[in-house]
């Protein structure tokens, strides 16, 4: 980790975010296919007459919930997000402190090559900021009034390049896609418990003496599907949370490495992040739906601050202490060389 | 059989030819883009500075140099940026834009004497407004120089080179200061750090 240059850490956290999506996706499958396959094990050598599960019902069902889902976060999202935190968007700036706002954002998206974000403001006395939008076209971009408040140019600048750099890594994406993915699986999960408690209650024991005529064979497969399916679907809805909750730590160290990218000034970064941390009050006006996609925690959680392997595992942001020490090595390391280094 | 292995190759030569042309074409799109966006701020930068120059005058009057040279360094940018392009002139420009840097630099200090000029609004949001400038000019080079620096490497690599005749690539010059003497910045190093 020590000699890992900005651009290379970057492609590992790329990396990392990718075998994450790709288990999350493969999970989904089997929760959805897996009662499919243990359904058709056990009906396979049924009487002709009896029921045959060939097609994958609730594998489908539960894909299409999850597209649906996904969609509607993907209409939505972005709108919903920013009503909920009472935000009011920034057309023509009054004050200096607005014009500079506006300035620093307009310097970011020449500095990421994006086109210009909407931009908006939340009026909450607690420093924070956060990105949405699903495409790079059609961002937005909105910080506290606490924020304003409290940071200077520089540290502004560093802030806005964070949430900048979420929008370039296209964040709100992959987030909202997790994020849909969690909840299909939690629902999925709640449903078919419930059915297993109705059906073991109403028809367990028919199904039982059946099995218990056909030892061996497709059977034993069966049972072994099946059982490993139900522990499944019992730890999934907390493991799904954990690997999404992962995959935003991991893009929120992305976003410090691009942010320190675009400004070539990782220490004013970290000394932002010193002024957010510092400033513990949770900001009440913004959702914990939206906590992956701000600066920081908006609960002003302890949490981050702990190390640990209960306390990473259930946060949105990787400590602040570790945020804060990655980027004074980046500042360290431009400071020794003259410059981040070039080249992707 | 020997036939058709060898005409699979021609197929993934010919796959493999027309990706890297296409690639370099895009490159080629990006940093011109990434010039255009250099150009636009600059011109920003040129238009910003008669005003300033017209909000300071009346309470510095006295300072007349400081100000010519800034109009001065601005009206020589101005005429080098008119034909500066990627594959030529983008070094004079990249001068004349640091010596304009410079008397704009000496003209802030000399601002920064004079705190009722400061005071009065206008000056300070001109303030603002140059030091956003100079970010924007800053970190459009920036992404210019990356882009540049990619395109300028990916078309001497073998094998994107056999196709850079294709594809017209050429390669640009970077935005970099030559001027020795703008190169001579005073160093100050308070940080007993031992010398390498």
């Amino acid at each position: 980790m020590s000699e890992q240059n900005l651009f290379e850490q970057q492609r590992a956290n790329r990396r990392r975010s990718a075998v994450l999506v790709v288990v999350f996706v493969g999970f989904f499958v089997w929760v959805g296919f897996g009662g499919d396959l243990a359904y058709y094990l056990f009906t396979v050598d049924a009487p002709p007459r009896a029921y045959h599960h060939t097609i994958p019902w609730i594998g489908i069902v539960a894909t299409l919930i999850g597209i649906g889902m996904a969609w509607v976060a993907w209409r939505g999202g972005p709108k919903q997000v920013l009503w909920a935190t009472g935000a009011w968007q920034l057309i023509e700036p009054s004050t200096p402190e607005e014009q500079q706002l506006v300035n620093v954002v307009e310097e970011m998206a020449i500095a990421s090559g994006l086109p210009k974000p909407k931009i908006w403001i939340v009026p909450d006395d607690d420093p924070n900021a956060f990105a949405t939008g699903i495409t790079v076209t059609d961002s937005h971009i909105a910080v506290t009034e606490g924020l304003l408040k409290a940071l200077n140019r520089d540290e502004l600048q560093a802030v806005v390049a964070h949430e900048m750099a979420h929008v370039r890594n296209e964040d709100v994406k992959l987030m909202t896609l997790l994020a849909a993915l969690v909840g299909v699986i939690a629902l999925m999960s709640d449903g078919a418990l419930r059915m297993m408690r109705f059906g073991s209650l109403s028809g367990g024991g028919r199904s039982r003496g059946g099995g218990g005529g056909k030892k061996g064979g497709a059977g034993g497969l069966a049972v072994v599907v099946v059982v490993l399916w139900l522990i499944t679907l019992i730890v999934a809805p907390l493991i799904s949370r954990l690997l999404a909750l992962g995959v935003s730590r991991d893009r929120e160290f992305l976003a410090d490495a691009t942010a320190a990218q675009f400004t070539r000034n990782p220490g004013a970064l970290a000394a932002a992040l010193r002024k957010i941390e510092d400033a513990a009050a949770p900001t009440k006006a913004i959702k914990q739906g939206t906590a992956h996609l701000c600066i920081a925690d908006p609960l002003g959680r302890r949490l981050n601050d702990k190390r640990g392997f209960l306390a990473n595992a259930f946060a949105t942001h990787p400590p602040m202490a570790v945020r804060i020490a990655r980027l004074k090595a980046m500042a360290y390391q431009q400071d020794r060389t003259g410059a981040l280094p070039e080249g992707i | 059989m020997g036939s058709l292995v060898f005409l699979i190759i021609v197929v993934a030569v010919i796959f493999w030819a027309v990706s890297a042309y296409n690639t370099l074409i895009r490159m080629k799109g990006e940093t011109l883009n990434a010039w255009k966006q250099i150009d636009v701020q600059l011109k920003r930068r040129h238009d910003l500075i008669p005003n300033l120059v017209e909000a300071v005058k009346g309470a510095m009057g006295f300072e007349r140099e400081t100000l010519e040279a800034v109009i001065q360094a601005r009206n020589q940018a101005v005429k080098i940026q008119a034909d500066a392009s990627p594959t030529g002139g983008v070094q004079a420009l990249a001068g004349a834009e640091a010596a304009l840097g410079a008397a704009l630099s000496r003209l802030n200090v000399v601002v920064e004497r004079y705190p009722d000029l400061k005071a009065t609004s206008n000056v300070g949001q001109l303030q603002e407004e140059l030091t956003s400038t100079e970010n924007r000019v800053a970190f459009a080079r920036q992404l210019y120089n990356d882009t540049a620096t990619g395109y300028n490497i990916k078309q001497q690599q073998f094998p994107w080179n056999l196709i850079a005749g294709f594809a017209r690539a050429e390669q640009v010059e970077l935005w970099e200061i030559t001027d020795e003497k703008e190169r001579e910045v005073p160093q100050v190093d308070l940080s007993m750090k031992p010398k390498e």
